[in-house]
Order: C-alpha cells, then structure tokens, then sequence
C-alpha cells in the first residue's frame, strides 16, 4: 500500500490539513475532498481550462497537479470571487454582456482572467483572445467573453 | 483519466532526489517530476505508469535566472512564465530568440508551471524549447551520482524522447547556460501551428551574425517538429555560410533546409510535404528576419 | 397595458449561480456512501468477444462489483428505436440498437464490455487491468462506399448487407428538367463532421431510497422524460417512482438527447441492485467514442439551370454513416435532403440516401443535425453554376428565391418529423441584399479585392443562404403557478444546457401577467416538477415550450381576471395586470387593485368553497403540439484571406443576417448564433474524426481534435430580421441550431474566391491547411491514416544465407526493438514478449506474434508482426523482398504498414511515424549485426 501524504493547504482562505492519495490529481481534492464544485473538469489533459484554479495567484490547471504538490501553498477557486449577490466585478461583466450560456467552462476562464486583468487592465482585444486560448467554450463563439473583458476593463476595480 | 498509483517523494535538494532516482534504479520506472505539463496528461490516460515519482518543485536552488560573464543562466526548474517575463531574457544582449518563442508554448495557464528543464529534458520533437536551445548554442549542466558534467544543446537531444541524460534515470538536467549574443547579431522565430499553443506543424529557430562587410558569418538554424527532435539545419546554414544575405541566398538556404535537412514525418494534420514547403517558407521569413535584426545596431 | 418583455434584451436569470460556481452540475452529486463506475471499453472496432474473466477485478480491495452482459439477466436488451422513420412510400429501414454491455460481437471502439463499480474511479479504473478479455478482431467496416461492396465483412450478421436504409424522395420530374437544361453541373462532394465536444462529459448518477421505494437519476440528458418513462419501464416501477432530474448540463448540442446510452440504462440498475448511490461520469477520452457523433455523407450532386440561372431541378444521390447502430432513425439524412433545398424555388427534385451500417460509434444529430451537408451541396451548386453562367453569386440566389407570396410553400417531401416539408413564412431576398450590404460585398470585388491582388494578398468573400426547418413537434408542456407569495412559478418538462431557458420563459409569461422578472422563478429538466413533454433538441426549446408557457399564462391570466373580477366587484374586461397586481384600469398608484399573491390566497380558501367548475389557486398547464415545424433562414457571408505558402486561412469578417420570426431575447438569439457560428468554423477547418481502416479513432483526445479557440474565430455581426412564423400566437421560430448550418458553404466559397488564380475547387469539408495543401499543389492527397514504412538495407552475405537467417527465431528476434524472447512455435510462426516504451510511455511488456506467409525462398516473404499489451495493439503487415547486390551482398527491400490500436492511436497519433521509422531503423540495424555475426 502506498503511504498517504499529509498536505497543508489554504483554500479559499481556509486552511486544510488532509492525508491525500499520492495520485490524487487536484481538481478531484477541490471537487471531492473540500467540496468545492465550482471548479469544472472537462479533459483531465489540459486543454480546455474549465479546472483552471489560481495556486499562489497564478492561473493553473488543476487537473495537471497533484494534491501532494499544492501543500504548503495557496490556491483560489471561483468559489473566491464573489456571491450570487455579491458578484465579483469580472462576474458582473459576464452577467451584463452575456457572457455564459451553459456555464461550465466559465469557472476556469474567470480564474484565468482575475490576474490577467491586475496585470494588464487595459487590454487590448488580441491579448484578450490570447489569454481566452486556453480555454475552450463551445456555446459562446468567445465573442461576449471577449465583450464581458472588455467591459470588466470599464468597471471600476471593487477589491 | 486518473492516473495510477505510485510512489512519491519531494526532495529539497539536487542530491537528495539523485538519491532517491539511484535508490530506485532498476527497481522500477523512477521519474523525476518537474512542471508535470506532460508528464501528467500521460499519467492520466495512464501511458505513463511510473511506479515513483520523485518531485523536483521543492528544490530552491533549481530555479532562477542570473546574468554571468559566460551567458545567461537559467535553473532546470524555472518556470516557463519566469523566463517569458524576465528582462534580462528579454534583452537584446540576453537571449531574445527565447523570449520571441515562449509565448508559443501552449498558454499561459501551462507555462504558469511547465518548466525549462522539464520541457528540455521530456525532449518532444514538436517542442519549441529544444530547438531554440540549440539555435542558441546553449550548454546544458546534468547532475548525476558521479557529479556533474556539461553537454551542448547539439548534442542533448539524440532521438525521439532520446536526450543524453544517462537512460537509466540517475542524471539530472540542472542548469541551461545560454551564451551572449555575439556583434551584429540577429533572431528570429516562426512556426505554423493549426491553432494558438498548438504543437506546431513545422517552426524555426534561427540566429545568423554578419561580419563587417555584411556576409553571413554565423547561421544557425533549428528546426521544430520535422525530425525525431530538434534538427540542425546544416545545409541550410552551409548554403548562406559567407554569402551576403540576399533574398536568393536565403531562399536558397531554405530550399536546401526543405530539401536535405530534413526528413518529416506525416501524421494527420500534416503530410511530410507539406511540413517541407513549411520548412521552406519558415527558414526563409525567419532568416529574412534575423539578417534585419542582425543589421540593426544594438 | 402589459410591460414589455418578449423582444427585450433582458439579462439571465440563471447567470449568478453559474458564475459563482454554485449551479448543480450532475458531477457535482457526491451523496453518502457513492460508489463510482469505470467501463471497459473496447479497443477494437469489430471483433467477437470470445471470452471475459472479472476474478482478479472482483478481488481488488476497493472494488465492489464487476458487472458482464452475463450478469444483467434479462435486464439485457437492446435500447429502444428511438425515432422510428416517417412514412415514406417505398422507405427501407433496418432498426438495430444498442446494446447495454457488448454480449457476442463488439461492433464500434468503446462500446462497454463491463462494469466495475468501486469506492472511487481511480480504484474503478485500476480493476480495468485485471480484467481479462479476450476479443477476436474482425474486419472493420470503414468506408461507407467499401462497406456496401460484396464480401464486405457485416456489422449486424442476420442482415444481408450493411445497408441500414434506403430513401427515396421525388418532386416533379427531374430527368426532363435536365433535358431542357441549359447548363448542368454535376460534382461529387464530401461532407464530414465531429464530436459535439460539449466541454461538461456526460454524467449519470443514481440513488435508490428504499424506504420510500424512488429512484433518483441526476441525468446529463437534454430528455429526462423520456428517459424518466423509459427507466421505470425498464426497472418494472411506476413511472412516479422514478425521478429524473437534468440540472444544468454544460451543452448538449444534439448527443445528450440520445438514449439509452448504456450507462443511463447501467447506472441505475446498479444503484438499485446494491444499495448504494452510484455514480459515473464520462471522461474526455470516453467522450470521444462513446457519445454518439455526426460524421460523413458522400454525395453525387447535379444541378441543372437554365440560361438565366433559374433552377430547373436538382438530383442528389448520397451515402450516410449511420455507425454502428441506428438507434435515432433517420432523422440526420432526412433533415440533409430537406434542408439542401434552401430558401430557392426548385420544381423538380430527385433526392434518394442510403444509410450504411460502420464499426464506428453511433450517429446521431449534433447541433445542425445533417442540414449542413444539404447546405454545402446546394450552395456549392450554385456557386459552380454561377461560375458557368458567369453570374454573380449574390445574384443567381437572388433569382431563385421563393417570393414572399409563395408562401406557406409546399415542397413535396416528407420531413423528418414526418409532416409534409411546408415552409411556414419566409422573406429572403431583403436578407441577402442586407447581409451584402453589411460585408460590403460590391466594394469587395470592385475596390478592395482587386487592390489587394495586386499587392500580393489574397482575400476572397463567400455569402450564402440557407433554412432550417425548427421548432417541431410533438409537443412540450408548462405550468404556471401564481404561489401565495406573489411568486410565479413556471415548470416545464425540456431539459436546458445553456439556451437561457430561465430567462426567456420567464419573460413570455412575465409579459402575460404583468410580472416583473424578479418575481418568476422557472424550474426545468426535473420530472418531479412537470412529467409530460419530450426534451430539448431540433431548435424547439423557445418555439414549442415557449409557446405552451405562454398558453399556461394566458390560461393564469383568465383565472386571475376570474377570481379578481369577483374580488374587485369589476368586470373582466375592465381588469388589467401591472407590476405583479391586478386592478381596474385606469387606476393608479401602487396600492391599487390586488397584488397575485394575496389573489392566489384567495383563490385557495382553507374555509369555504371553490366553486364547482372552477379549480383552486392560481395555476394552469397548457401544451403546445405543432402539426409541423416554423422555417427560419439566413444569410451568411465572411470575409477570409489565405496565405497560400502556409495554406493557412483567417476569417476577417462574419455577417449574419438571421430570421427566426419574433425574437424572445435577441441578446440571448445572439449568443446562439455566435456559438453556431464557431462550431460551424470548427467545422469548415478544424474538426475532423479521423478513423483508420480498421476503425481506430486517430485524434481522440482535445490535443488532435481541434476545436476552436478565441483566436480561431472572428468577431460576428448580427442583423434580425423578423418574419413571425403563422404556427404559433408569438410568431416563434427555433434558432439553436442556425449559426453553424451555412458555415461551410460559405468558408469553401470564401477560400476560393481568395485563391481564385489558382482555379480550384473546394468539395469537401472539412477543410485543413493539409487539405488546402494538397489542393493548392494539385498532388494526390497522401493517406492520412496509415503509417506506411518503405525502405532498403543491404546485408553483407548471399541471398539464401540471408534469407534463411531471417527466419531464425534468434535472428529475427533481434529484429524486434525490446524483444525479451521469441520463440518458434510452428511453421513460419513464432510468439514471445517485447518490452517497449516510448518517451512519457512507460515501458510495457507486449505479447508478440509473428507469422511468415508467402514464403518463396530466397526471394520473398510476407511477414505479420502482432503486438498486445496494456495501452493497446499494434499490427504490422510487411512485404520483403530480397535480391543480389554488387560484392555477394543481399540487398533487402521492404514495405510494412503499421496499425495501432487503443489509446496510443487516439491520443499519441502525430508520433506514430517517428516511432515506426526508428524502430524500423533500430530493427535493421540489429538485424544486420546479428546476420554479420552468423554469417
């Protein structure tokens, strides 16, 4: 039998100390462990970015990682943002310029794209389809994400 | 898609993981783990099964990036995203060729955690980084049990997946060394992929320096993805070798790259000749570029 | 007065649950206790399965149950027909279905042999390994024109061929249409196409409680009525004991309406049968062979026109790929046969199909449904007649469009919902001269092509048009209820996957009842709330459930005016609803009248009585059945320039002109026809299923098939047009679908256009840089899916010492890279074990067969190389000829083919070349030292 790693880890802002399975990828210690369902898997072979999570602030693919190897760091999900009534700015954007349809790939955009916009608020519309490239959506045609960017552009920064 | 059980470990140190990769030798697949970029995805259709996994992430002194009188040196272990940003890659006596190309490799979200190293020493023939290594004439530092030694990014990469790393797993890619520019100087980088991020077609990596009276004095030109790994495109190099850069020049070093440095493959989305007139039409907008570059003053 | 909502840009109601990761996906069902399911899933595409032992795999600690086709029982059946065929006079059809787990005969790459439930997937997946199955492969049934020659090897034995369906459809003569033909053109065309690539994998999970003897199915279906009857049916239990809930599925796109999928017949079954609640979810690399798909039809096309371009009659003769079953009827051929008629008037029509059965996974309708290769065929037709005439394409559509006074308009077939194919309403030519107008069509050919030309560049413009018959029947169901808190609740029985259904239910019945938006609540895809209905599919949510949410409204709104009426001591007509309250007209203020909630108290006495002939509270349920679909149209045209060098493409301009009648929401219609929009390009250029002859899927992983991103697809603009459909009282037609009907048309015609000088033609889509490669070249496009190895190796010693050591077990073991032994086990054929690995592939041991046939010493032999181990199979046909060089030597030359099997043919495809030449390379070399060695 394979020994059990012991992980530390801060979600959310919520600390988690947990004995995890070697293999167990992260998306699944996210999804199954902590409950956390926000985050969307749909490859398990990274390309299509719905299990995008922020480790340390930056945007990663959760299903490329170990549980194991997020001990000792830092990871945001889109339970993070902001709250039905509550919505994150970039949230917001995406209400306002209908920029979901089933929804499912949108967790892991929204994470891509929370350090994306600190770093560069003023995109232009090239860098916004660059950064959108690794994600896939099959409803949206990306043209109302790349409207719902722009817009978050516009908006004030709340936090 | 999960992947099978193994063994792990997290060294803190290059010495202990080449203890843990020797412990492990001949009893079973022991593989070092850098960004997992690949690793994992083969791990989750479960073609890579090994049976331990030594984790390279906790060591510190594998990554980061520092200026030095012989080149610029970059840790196996730093991320993809960190050299993209840094500036003294990016600068013009850094290695620019290299920043040019990392924004090629796949997306942000993966370079936020693949690795230099790790891309270098997974050796993928359609990977960027290979090629641009050896078009840099960059030297690799690899660890091992019996201590460290040097190889040249030409002599790195020996077949498909192949690298001069000793095959049974026990040497460690630790340090790549990229040597400054020379004077008058130029660099380029293209490829063809059917989407952004994409595993390219065909790309090329190219460096040329003139001499004083405007003669191609330097050329070396790598190919991606034509070859079982990155290909130096000797005859291409040769063809300009002397000449001045002329537009007949070049594009006779490119149909000479097409035509007799490579040997293709053909798989779905490209037949091996349509990867030749890619190769044609690269070396040729590519060395295009590098001769201006190279003409342009620092 | 009502407030306006139908037609209003009104932002969705479900959007903050979705984008703070609060909406219930089916994955997202962890219960106590849940056990989690893995298949095993065939590798091969045809072959008799011989054997299967689950001892080991019931032993692993962890796992709880491995179930077989022997385990099931009588719960083994083939799935129903799902649409049986419309009554077409002389219509041939062979109904073969779906199996639950495979029993005799694998008949397509991933149809499940068993089951393993365990405690987690990753256990699930573990026992995979320790099953032990034994399948006889079989020729593969491939290619549609091959799988209807004689002796080709059968799908379904008891059926004579592999043909699945033959259909016949005539409109006036055609034959004597073409005889006054001034000009013909007659073209073959190829139209494949892929995976719906929804990016939320299916889902099923199940829980029985049996204390109050239900069942509760988390379904990723777009149908979960009929999945919801089917499975009582199935499991012996009354239909209310089954409850079916669709929460929200992330996309549909046509294969989550399919059923039964095995695993929603399978999981169930389980849950029931141990206990426990079970779950399974579909993987990507499950996805690609085990959701239903849309693929290839062939089609030998004529079209014939007079003088001035007016069509006189078109012919279309075409082969369909059904797969390995044909569980959905013919429902993808038909809607191609009827959609390829198009906006045009055409009096003579000669259309007849037949389905064959394929070893590849099941056929069914993928958002556009079929109606894009009737499209491409037409507008292509056009496009090459036009070329003729010397005609402009914006033109010869023009003269052939049906007038707005032609309409309804009767085109003498029969539709696939098998109701006469009538178009509704239609107003087509003002689309097109918009949508020209938009792209700026003439300064495109006058001014900006021709300056472009000269400086080298080439860009090129395609516009076309097209219909899509929407919105069909049989019928959909709601129920509107006015809840004592002022609440309205909406219910309705069509599953929802991203369409907006929240929104735009709630704004038709909104709009009826004077409701804010705030106010309604709208409940979809669980058969708790609303048990009657079909499901989401063919562009019918808004037209057919739209339409009976509105019917339930307006039968609220009578009952309101009822009750108010009395409460109000007014008269109906005097009533009118205002911001959630009823009251007289002409009052004002706030206060005035009766809120609907305090009314629905009302309605709903503790004490007293409802009066006989009326019902209590506030609630209807109404149902919409059409006879027949709404027709919507549009206009595409793009603008696209070619690097010829590169045979890379880029679209730069896209317009839509689009008419689905009344627009509910148009920012939501906008969303659909973007989306449609990028699954067309995907189409046009960048997805393909690609399968090899012996039916192994060679890109089946996100890496090699290519979907889309955001820097593949442009920005699209969008005009309505709004033509109301006579069918329903909203004027309601379907749009789901739309955006990627035209799409490939329109590309072909563009990338055409922009490489006019080089005078080729586009008749086949997909598109690829490769393709365009090949076309630009004129070269004999190379087979793509075959790894072909040709070489030549001279050996230092004479021929017949050569030709007998390479038949030594010694020698020729050297001959194989990794192998650990091989032994001679008969004549010309020897066994043993390999250990290859490859890059991130673990190095695996492989059982290894070789046998030698055609032996003609010293000349010639025939050599077959099989491989089988843990990530799949390989087989490798050689032919080896030997003859005498300069100095004694042999000179040996040599062609092998290469097949491989199993998830190394799907996922690591764009190695399989490399890896063949150096082994082939390393073998030689080997070989050559072993021979001098012996020599």
């Amino acid at each position: 039998m394979i020994p059990p790693v012991a992980i530390d880890v801060t979600v959310n802002g919520v600390r988690h100390r947990r004995d995890v399975e070697p293999r167990l990828l992260l998306s699944d210690f996210l999804r199954i462990d902590l409950g956390l369902t926000g985050t969307h898997v749909g490859c398990e072979h990274g390309v299509c970015g719905a299990c995008t999570v922020l480790l340390d602030g930056a945007a990663v693919r959760s299903c490329l990682m170990l549980a194991a190897q997020a001990d000792g760091h830092t990871v945001a999900t889109v339970e993070s943002l902001g709250t039905p009534d509550d919505l994150h700015p970039i949230q917001a954007a995406f209400h306002a310029a209908h920029g979901l349809q089933c929804g499912f790939c949108t967790p892991g955009i929204l994470m891509t794209l929370v350090p994306f916009l600190e770093e560069q608020p003023h995109p232009s519309e090239q860098q916004i389809r660059e950064v959108l490239g690794g994600h896939l959506c099959r409803c949206t045609g990306y043209q109302n994400i790349v409207a719902a960017v722009q817009l978050a552009c516009d908006t004030p920064a709340r936090r | 898609m999960k992947p099978a059980p193994f063994a792990y470990h997290q060294p803190a140190s290059v010495e202990e993981a080449l203890a843990l990769l020797a412990a492990h030798k001949g009893g079973g697949e022991a593989k070092p783990l850098a960004g997992g970029q690949s690793l994992i995805p083969a791990m989750n259709f479960r073609l890579a099964r090994p049976a331990v996994l030594v984790d390279l992430n906790r060591i510190a002194e594998l990554s980061g990036i520092r200026d030095a009188a012989d080149g610029l040196h970059i840790g196996a272990m730093t991320r993809q995203r960190a050299v993209e940003r840094d500036p003294l890659v990016a600068r013009r006596d850094g290695a620019p060729l290299l920043a040019e190309a990392m924004p090629f490799i796949a997306h942000p979200q993966i370079r936020n955690r693949g690795t230099i190293g790790g891309s270098l020493a997974h050796a993928d023939p359609a990977a960027e980084l290979p090629a641009v290594m050896v078009a840099l004439d960059a030297r690799f530092q690899v660890r091992g049990a019996r201590g460290s030694r040097w190889i040249a990014a030409g002599e790195f990469f020996t077949g498909l997946f192949v690298t001069a790393l000793d095959p049974s797993g026990g040497e460690l890619l630790v340090e790549i060394v990229i040597p400054h520019p020379a004077a008058r100087s130029g660099w380029a980088f293209a490829e063809v992929a059917r989407r952004h991020g994409d595993y390219a077609l065909a790309g090329v990596a190219a460096v040329v320096a003139l001499d004083d009276a405007g003669r191609c004095r330097e050329a070396r030109i790598a190919l991606l993805s034509v070859g079982d790994g990155p290909v130096l495109a000797k005859r291409a190099a040769k063809a300009i070798l002397g000449e001045q850069p002329t537009p007949e020049a070049i594009r006779e070093a490119a149909d000479a790259a097409a035509a007799k440095d490579i040997d293709p493959p053909g798989d779905i989305h490209a037949s091996p000749a349509y990867r030749r007139q890619l190769v044609a039409v690269l070396v040729r907008r590519v060395l295009e570029q590098a001769v201006e570059r190279a003409g342009t003053e620092m | 007065m009502t407030l306006p909502l139908v037609g209003e840009r009104v932002l969705r109601r479900e959007d903050a649950r979705l984008l703070t990761g609060r909406a219930l996906f089916v994955d997202d069902v962890q219960l106590n206790g849940m056990l989690h399911v893995a298949f095993l899933r065939s590798q091969h595409a045809h072959a008799r399965l011989v054997g299967i032992d689950a001892t080991a795999a019931r032993r692993r600690p962890g796992v709880v149950a491995v179930y077989t086709a022997a385990d099931l029982g009588d719960y083994w059946q083939p799935g129903p027909l799902l649409v049986p065929p419309p009554p077409i006079p002389g219509l041939v059809f062979h109904p073969r279905t779906q199996v639950p787990l495979v029993k005799d005969k694998v008949r397509h790459l991933g149809e499940p042999i068993a089951m393993v439930v365990a405690d987690s997937r990753y256990v699930a997946e573990d026992a995979l390994d320790d099953i032990v199955v034994d399948l006889e492969p079989l020729g593969a049934v491939v290619d549609l024109e091959a799988a209807l020659a004689k002796g080709a090897p059968l799908v379904h034995e008891q059926l004579a061929s592999n043909l699945a369906a033959h259909v016949v459809q005539k409109k006036g003569d055609y034959q004597a249409a073409k005889a006054k033909a001034h000009v013909v053109v007659s073209r073959r065309f190829l139209y494949d196409r892929g995976i719906s690539a929804a990016i939320e994998n299916r889902a099923v999970a199940a829980q029985w409680d049996a204390r109050a003897e239900e069942l509760t199915v988390w379904d990723t279906t777009q149908a979960p009525i009929p999945i919801r009857n089917g499975l009582a049916r199935m499991l012996g239990l009354l239909e209310s004991q089954v409850r079916v809930i669709a929460p929200f599925v992330g996309g549909g796109f046509g294969p989550k309406i399919m059923m039964f999928y095995p695993e929603e017949v399978l999981v169930p079954w389980a849950a029931r049968r141990l206990g426990r609640p079970v779950k399974w979810t579909e993987d990507r690399q499950e996805n690609f062979t085990a959701t239903t798909q849309e693929r290839g039809q062939v089609h030998d096309a004529e079209l014939a026109v007079d003088e001035h371009g007016t069509i006189l009659g078109v012919k279309d003769v075409f082969l369909h790929d059904s797969g390995a079953y044909d569980s959905y009827g013919l429902t993808v051929p038909i809607n191609t046969q009827c959609t390829l008629l198009g906006p045009y008037a055409v009096p003579n029509y000669y259309t007849e199909f037949t389905a064959v059965f394929t070893n590849k996974t099941l056929v069914t309708p993928v958002r556009g449904a079929g109606r894009q290769h009737g499209v491409f065929v037409m507008e292509r037709l056009l496009d090459f007649a036009a070329r003729e005439l010397k005609l402009d394409r914006v033109e010869i559509r023009r003269r052939n469009y049906l007038r707005p006074g032609q309409f309804p308009f009767d085109n003498e077939i029969i539709f696939q919902d098998s109701a006469p194919l009538v178009y509704d309403s239609g107003d087509y030519a003002p689309a097109l001269a918009q949508a020209a107008e938009m792209i700026g069509y003439e300064r495109f050919l006058r001014e900006e092509q021709p300056r472009l030309r000269v400086a080298g560049r080439h860009v090129g413009i395609g516009i076309v048009s097209y219909i899509e018959g929407t919105g069909i029947g049989p019928y959909e169901g709601a129920r509107v209820t006015v809840e004592p808190g002022g609440q309205v609740r909406v219910a309705t029985g069509v599953g929802t996957q991203g369409q907006g259904h929240f929104t735009a239910f709630a704004q038709i019945v909104g709009e009826v009842l004077g409701v804010p938006m705030e106010r309604i609540n709208v409940v979809t895809g669980d058969t708790r709330e609303f048990h009657w209905g079909t499901g989401t599919f063919a562009s019918r949510g808004a037209v057919v459930a739209g339409t009976a949410c509105h019917a339930a409204a307006v039968a609220v709104r009578e009952k309101i005016f009822d009750v108010a009426s009395r409460v109000l001591d007014t008269p109906k007509d005097r009533l009118e609803l205002v911001g959630g309250r009823v009251k007289k007209k002409g009052d004002a203020g706030s206060g005035a009248g009766i809120e609907l909630g305090a009314l629905a108290a009302r309605a709903n006495p503790l004490r007293g009585a409802v009066r006989p002939g009326s019902e209590p509270g506030l609630e209807a349920t109404a149902y919409y059945g059409p006879d027949r679909g709404s027709t919507a149209s549009g206009v595409h045209a793009m603008i696209v320039e070619v690097d010829p060098e590169t045979a890379m493409v880029q679209i730069q301009r896209y317009v839509v002109v689009h008419d689905c009648g009344r627009l509910i929401n148009p920012m939501i219609v906008e969303g659909q026809i973007q989306g449609g929009v990028a699954h067309g390009i995907g189409n046009a250029f960048y997805e393909q299923l690609i399968y090899d002859d012996t039916g192994q899927l060679q890109n089946a992983s996100f890496m090699d098939y290519l979907l889309p991103t955001a820097t593949d697809v442009p920005r699209v603009e969008i005009a309505h047009r709004e033509t109301p459909s006579p069918l329903n009282p909203i004027g309601l037609k379907g749009v789901g679908e739309a955006g990627c009907i035209p799409t490939g048309a329109a590309f072909a015609q563009a990338v055409e256009d922009a490489l006019a000088d080089y005078r080729l033609e586009i008749t086949e889509i997909p598109l690829s840089p490769d393709k365009l490669f090949d076309l630009l070249k004129k070269t004999r496009p190379a087979k793509r899916n075959l790894v072909v190895i040709e070489g030549s190796f001279v050996f230092q010693g004479p021929r017949p010492a050569v030709y007998a050591l390479l038949q030594d077990p010694d020698v020729l073991g050297k001959s194989l890279p990794g192998a650990m032994r091989l032994d001679r086990t008969g004549d010309g054929r020897y066994d043993g074990l390999m250990k290859v690995g490859i890059g991130p592939v673990t190095a695996a041991e492989f059982s290894v067969s070789v046998t030698l046939s055609d032996r003609e010493p010293p000349a010639r032999y025939g050599m077959v190389v099989e491989g089988k181990g843990p990530f799949g199979f390989t087989r490798g046909t050689a032919q080896v000829a030997l003859a005498d060089a300069p100095g004694g030597a042999t000179e040996m030359t040599y062609r092998a083919e290469v097949q491989v099997g199993g998830t190394i043919a799907g996922v690591g495809q764009r190695l399989l070349d490399s890896v063949a030449k150096r082994m082939t390379k390393q073998g030689l070399e080997a070989l050559n030292t072993a021979l001098t060695a012996r020599l």
